[in-house]
């Protein structure tokens, strides 16, 4: 085996010199997970906050339910998605299982939970607080909405980013839906699980380095964001 | 600030006069949480145009009533009559309610005073700057609402209720542990507030504060209206026993 140490010169050689193979799969991995974050933000931030501002019954059971769907195995997630898209399944006729599209479903169906359960809790906090002088207000449901979204702004954010770390970083639902075909539908996580299997630990080592600052990233923002809130007293 | 100054800034506001809902009433008015009973069978008569305080002891029920009248709840049995209407929409959008606790938005000082005057469809500008004067928070005019001081969040709130064109402005509390200096400004303003037309219903605890502002008060203990009186014989010559306990501290 190659040794620990020849691997990561020869991996950085590849990230420094922008090899064309791994660009190309870092580039749609980025792209699969934002896609798949975007519409987990758009259904998670408007059920979030219509749950965070509703008194219902059942509500509670509704609560536990997504709450319990944070923890959604992956595979299992990429075997139902599989199954669905699957010519003979009910969504065979859309023709995307093996694409980009079947991956951005699957980051969805496993991101859409963290997003919509950590809003509901933040906005929630905020309706609280809120709830007498909204009320004293008479504000319909939409500008109540709309008001909570835009406080909780920079909490959102990082709820966002917490689903796009754990997006990026998932190998199980997107390696059964995508079938990590080269040029097409390989990501960065399904590219290390592969190449290191094959013995081309380079590779796999530039792609997860790469990963790894994708995902020091990420945790910078939400730390520069939990203190710029702080700093103006928004969060 | 001068009061003259005030009420030119208040008529720049086109602050309406509150008399146009006078007489407010009540007629059996209750309110239960949880089969307790808040406030009973509550049988009032406010027609004055003088500023109206609210006075009883802790759980009277004071600060529900308010909630009641801005809307906030409904009440469990009982109505509200306004000017002789039931009807709450025609005082809805006239009437303000400023909170013990203040209820800052999360945005800046300025953006809590936005945010209630485009809730209103006013199009015309208005004057931030001079109101902010008002409250001597001109300078703090961009920094986040949540950081001003309990006081100077109290005043803000109390400028931001005015956005609303308020004829009713209701404050409970309003000057709780607030030092001297804010709660001068606060007082002024309401008595230049009621100069200007604006029907003002106060809730407190200070007796003193109570005989600066009162042209009538209202004394509640345990959800029951004890007794409603123009302030001089309420100070002077309280007819119930509990009214002369809580005058001398007993209560």
């Amino acid at each position: 085996m190659i040794e620990f140490a020849e691997a990561s010169k020869l991996a950085l050689n590849l990230i420094l010199s922008l090899d064309a193979d791994i660009l190309e799969i870092v580039i749609l991995s980025l792209k699969v997970s934002i896609f798949a974050l975007a519409i987990a933000c758009i259904i998670g931030f408007s059920l979030g906050s219509l749950l965070a501002s509703n008194k219902f019954y059942g509500r509670g059971v509704i609560l536990i339910i997504i709450n319990s769907l944070m923890a959604l195995p992956p595979v299992v997630v990429g075997l139902v998605v599989y199954m669905a898209l699957s010519k003979s399944g009910p969504l065979g006729w859309l023709n995307i299982l093996y694409t980009p599209s079947a991956m951005i479903v699957a980051q969805s169906i496993i991101i859409t939970p963290i997003v919509l359960a950590l809003s509901r809790q933040v906005i929630e906090d905020i309706h609280n607080e809120y709830y007498d002088f909204f009320k004293s207000l008479n504000l319909t449901k939409f500008q109540i909405v709309k008001s909570l979204i835009w406080d909780a702004r920079y909490s959102l954010i990082t709820v966002s980013l917490a689903g796009f770390g754990r997006g990026i970083a998932e190998v199980g639902a997107v390696i059964i839906v995508g079938g990590n075909i080269n040029h097409f539908t390989r990501v960065m996580t399904t590219s290390i699980a592969l190449e290191t299997s094959m013995g081309n630990l380079p590779f796999a080592l530039a792609l997860g380095i790469i990963l790894l600052l994708i995902s020091l990233s990420v945790n910078a923002l939400v730390m520069a964001l939990n203190l710029t809130s702080k700093k103006y007293a928004f969060g | 600030m001068h009061s003259d100054k005030i009420k030119e800034i208040f008529s720049d506001l086109e602050l309406k006069p509150g008399n146009s809902f006078l007489p407010l009433k009540t007629e059996n008015l209750s309110y239960f949480i949880d089969e307790k009973e808040i406030i009973s069978d509550l049988n009032i008569n406010i027609f004055s145009d003088e500023i109206t305080i609210i006075m009883g002891p802790n759980g009277a029920g004071k600060s529900i009533f308010l909630k009641l009248l801005n809307g906030i709840i409904k009440p469990t049995s009982g109505k509200i009559l306004w000017n002789k209407k039931k009807d709450f929409s025609f005082v809805l959008g006239r009437q303000a309610l400023v909170f013990q606790k203040p209820i800052l938005l999360r945005r800046s000082v300025v953006a809590n005073l936005d945010f209630i005057h485009n809730l209103t469809n006013i199009k015309d500008k208005y004057d931030q700057d001079q109101l902010l004067k008002i409250v001597d928070l001109l300078n703090k005019k961009n920094q986040p609402a949540r950081l001003l001081s309990f006081g100077e969040q109290q005043r803000l709130s109390l400028i931001r209720a005015l956005l609303f064109r308020p004829s009713l402005l209701m404050l409970d509390e309003p000057t709780a542990n607030l030092d001297p200096a804010s709660t001068k400004i606060i007082e002024d303003i309401i008595v230049s507030l009621k100069e200007f037309g604006i029907k003002i219903i106060f809730v407190t605890h200070n007796i003193l504060q109570a005989k600066r502002l009162a042209g009538e008060v209202v004394f509640f203990d345990k959800g029951k209206l004890v007794e409603h009186k123009n302030a001089k014989e309420f100070f002077t010559n309280p007819s119930s026993k509990q009214v002369s306990k809580y005058l001398d501290g007993i209560l």
